[in-house]
């Protein structure tokens, strides 16, 4: 499939490049729907990877990547079900983002995620999955999830480590605070910096440069320096499930369902 | 080294100068929330332009429960 129009996203295949982009309102929460429509996505590499030498990740919404992983969605469905059949709901859908993001990270072309503005949480794991990060100056980054009594679900801490070091990764856990481009650039989480407006641009730049190598060296260069951490991506898996097991977790997504205050994605 | 009403009033220009409002119609105690009417990505997108403007790293968490720009110069200003 060269080019898909969904509820939450569309991409178009053009001279060997594949653009995603995300558009779902009000800014872009990986839920259900568009887990589906990621799912269509990466069923179509396969059939793709012999003529594709890039595929860019952005979005069409205004100030935001993606805010990551759709709260709201999560704690209707988790209340609407008794509480010991809610790990099973949430492994169910944990273990099919992690397929998602398993195929966007070992994809057989480079991956690119154009960043602007906020990139938390999912957001923040699904350009983790990318292989080049490149960022406006506004984008901000942040994993938010200890505040509500979790862990980042879709890959997060296992790709944060093995791209950055662990003093980093545990300021951003533990604070919950939002990194800026140019500091998420100096840590290593962004490989290039855009000026305001330019991420899109610079990375079908990007894109453009990467067609220009042989497909076989890139792919094995990938694999070499890529490697899924596919162990602390199941235990990943474990520790989401058992943390959400406890009343605390759906009392703080009540808590964060019901704020109607002006800063709900700031810890 | 900026004084704290020089600091209070760049925010208060940046501010103004972003979200296309009048320079004179900022005051250092109005509720910026209400004032700007922003969201919390606008909020994030103004924490950038101030880390930008400043050269400085603003935790979220240092502004949390600020609402007013001479405040939020406070905070800054301790960072600078």
């Amino acid at each position: 499939m060269k080019s898909f129009t969904g509820k939450t996203l569309r991409w178009e295949w053009r001279d060997g490049g594949l653009e995603l982009t995300l558009d779902r309102e009000p800014a872009n929460e990986i839920g259900t729907a568009m887990l589906e429509e990621l799912e269509i996505f990466a069923s179509s590499f396969e059939a793709l990877a012999l003529e594709t030498s890039s595929c860019i990740i952005a979005s069409a919404r205004k100030s935001v990547f993606s805010a990551g992983g759709d709260l709201r969605e999560l704690y209707h469905q988790a209340a609407s079900v008794p509480e010991n059949e809610r790990p099973k709901g949430i492994r169910s859908f944990l273990k099919r983002i992690h397929a998602v993001m398993n195929a966007i990270d070992a994809a057989p072309f480079v991956t690119i995620a154009a960043v602007h503005g906020a990139c938390l949480g999912g957001g923040l794991e699904l350009a983790l999955a990318c292989d080049i990060v490149i960022a406006d100056k506004m984008a901000r980054f942040a994993f938010p999830e200890m505040r509500l009594g979790f862990i980042p679900g879709f890959g997060g801490i296992p790709r944060l480590k093995r791209d950055l070091g662990n003093a980093v990764v545990r300021d951003l856990l533990f604070t919950g605070r939002t990194l800026n481009a140019t500091r998420a650039h100096a840590v290593g989480l962004v490989a290039q910096l855009a000026g305001e407006g330019e991420a899109l641009r610079m990375a079908r730049s990007t894109a453009m440069q990467v067609a220009k190598y042989d497909p076989v060296a890139r792919a094995a260069t990938k694999e070499f320096m890529k490697p899924i951490p596919r162990e602390e991506l199941e235990s990943e898996i474990d520790i989401f499930c058992e943390l959400f097991a406890r009343p605390e977790v759906m009392a703080a997504l009540k808590k964060f369902v019901e704020d109607s205050g002006p800063m709900p994605y700031l810890p | 080294m900026r004084t704290l009403e020089q600091t209070t009033q760049e925010v208060i220009d940046l501010a103004a100068k972003h979200f296309q409002l009048p320079a004179g119609s900022l005051a250092p105690e109005d509720d910026f929330f209400k004032k700007l009417g922003i969201d919390s990505l606008q909020t994030l997108e103004m924490l950038s332009r101030l880390e930008n403007h400043f050269g400085i790293e603003l935790p979220d968490y240092e502004v949390q429960g600020v609402s007013d720009f001479k405040t939020l110069a406070e905070r800054i200003q301790s960072r600078l």
